[in-house]
């Protein structure tokens, strides 16, 4: 009886130890990033579309190891990542929505905005296709799935896609609305499987389509429109505005994704699993070249 | 269903494939949610034998907010902790925000009331007179204390799995405080959320069958703790 109880009396203790050193372990660790943790820690809101596609589990371990920077991810939608600049919560955006961007960098929040890629949104959908889209124009498609009221999935987060979304909405002068618009309030890749599982349409970013292939039975039926071009720039948080921003890091990052080896590296990504590139890199670009085609 | 199988077959190779980035993904959620708990003991159970042994006025309002704070969605405690550690929120100067302490200190949060709550059930439960008796035998008030905790074992055992389960299984406040950052702050329920929006179906099910194993391990051991030296049938 008494052994019983000292056995456990000892366990107890071991598991208190045990979690105490656990706990020790990371205070270890903690003073020794604390050292410089305004200038090494690094806090980049971006969009899911990065991330889910793999481009930055792909560009981040390059950049810290030449830089020493610590990069902390923060995927949300883009207009989540925007609030964050606008409050000086993040150090750098990474992000997709240029009109939204613009009125960021003119309430002086972000400075340095500059152009690191593209790729383009695509309407994804059954392969049975009710609406009878394949192929037409985004004016025509929209207004098909409206009309047929085919069930369409949308973001409905406020990320870059959905802005990109509402955007093409307005264009058509179509209030989307009723049972067959369907809002998901979550990310691309979920958006998507949302869409396969209800036989519906949606709009997608070619890259989180093309990693999300293997889990989906829909099909690209809309592409190659002008109005479809997805850009993402780079901003600096402004640390004039927000003392607490790490400048200088913000500066690297942006600087090595238009550095030379970053731009090759976006080129390639993706190249050798989806058989096509996933990101164009179009460092030192600008938008009008864009429209202008 | 053939994702089942697929991630059960996918788990095994994980964790006796002893891959590093999956078992510092496990390490991290036994560190992060241990320390929870502890933490969520040495504040949850004074104030539960506290209220369980103490009559004064107010006491049921005390009660009744430990009560609501077992039933508070994590969502929210982590909406108001990042608020608090935001670069620019009160304590922004701490630097918490997107640690692992920040997870612990949602977590915390959210597992004192229910261990509060739960040894203050497990100890009022107990026979009022033996407490007088105790103390009518000549025991010193702390005395008497530790008598009862120590005859309360099963529930305030019990109070301990709830918390840690309830620290373990948590996910919303960890994301939004912890940021899910890979390498840092990434445990194993944020990693199985984060491979779903990936499409990683497979993975997904091999994370949750390693935090299914881990909370299994964690209970286990507690479990033979609790009934150590007891017999329920004399």
């Amino acid at each position: 009886m008494k052994k019983t109880r000292y056995f456990s009396i000892v366990m107890i203790l071991c598991m208190t130890v045990a979690l105490v050193l656990a706990g020790c372990g990371q205070q270890a660790q903690a003073p020794a990033k604390k050292v410089e943790p305004a200038v090494k820690d690094i806090i980049l809101a971006t969009t899911t579309s990065t991330r889910d596609s793999g481009l930055l589990d792909y560009l981040l371990p390059v950049f810290e190891k030449q830089s020493g920077y610590k990069v902390k991810v923060i995927a949300v939608g883009t207009g989540a990542a925007l609030k964050m600049g606008e409050k000086g919560e993040a150090d750098v955006l990474l992000v997709h929505a240029p009109d939204a961007e613009k009125k960021v960098m003119a309430t002086g929040a972000t400075i340095n905005r500059r152009l690191i890629m593209h790729n383009d949104f695509v309407f994804a959908g059954p392969k049975a296709d009710p609406a009878k889209i394949k192929k037409s124009s985004v004016e025509n498609a929209l207004k098909a799935i409206a009309d047929n009221k085919a069930v369409f999935v949308s973001r409905g987060d406020d990320s870059g896609t959905h802005k990109m979304e509402k955007k093409l909405w307005n264009f058509v002068k179509i209030k989307p609305e009723g049972a067959w618009y369907q809002q998901a309030g979550a990310g691309m890749a979920q958006t998507l499987k949302i869409a396969d599982e209800r036989h519906g349409y949606t709009l997608t970013d070619r890259a989180t389509y093309l990693a999300q292939k293997k889990n989906l039975t829909l099909e690209i039926l809309v592409e190659g429109d002008k109005k479809l071009l997805n850009i993402y720039h780079v901003m600096e948080v402004n640390s004039k505005k927000f003392s607490k921003v790490n400048a200088a890091g913000a500066k690297a990052f942006g600087d090595f994704l238009l550095s030379a080896q970053g731009q090759k590296m976006i080129a390639e990504h993706g190249k050798q699993k989806y058989g096509q590139p996933l990101f164009f890199a179009d460092g030192g670009k600008t938008e009008q070249e864009f429209s202008a085609k | 269903m053939d994702y089942i199988t697929k991630g059960l077959w996918q788990a095994l190779q994980l964790i006796f494939g002893f891959n590093q980035e999956v078992v510092e993904v496990a390490w991290l959620t036994i560190k992060v949610s241990g320390l929870a708990a502890l933490i969520s003991i040495i504040i949850g159970m004074p104030i539960g034998c506290w209220l369980a042994t103490r009559d004064f006025r107010g006491k049921k309002v005390i009660i009744s907010v430990v009560n609501f704070g077992m039933g508070m969605p994590p969502v929210v405690v982590g909406l108001l902790v990042s608020i608090v550690l935001w670069r620019y929120g009160p304590m922004g100067w701490t630097h918490l925000l997107y640690t692992p302490w920040a997870m612990v200190i949602a977590q915390t949060i959210i597992a004192s009331p229910i261990i509060a709550s739960l040894s203050f059930a497990a100890i009022v439960s107990l026979d009022p007179k033996l407490r007088m008796q105790l103390l009518s035998l000549g025991a010193t008030s702390w005395q008497a204390i530790f008598m009862l905790v120590k005859e309360a074992k099963i529930g305030l055992l019990a109070a301990v799995i709830a918390g840690f389960g309830r620290a373990v299984s948590e996910v919303g406040a960890s994301m939004m405080v912890g940021g899910n950052l890979k390498g840092e702050t990434r445990i194993l329920t944020t990693a199985t959320v984060l491979e779903v929006s990936k499409g990683n179906y497979d993975v997904a099910i091999a994370f949750g069958c390693i935090l299914l194993f881990i909370v299994y391990g964690v209970v286990t051991i507690l479990t033979f703790i609790q009934h150590n030296g007891r017999q329920e049938h004399p």
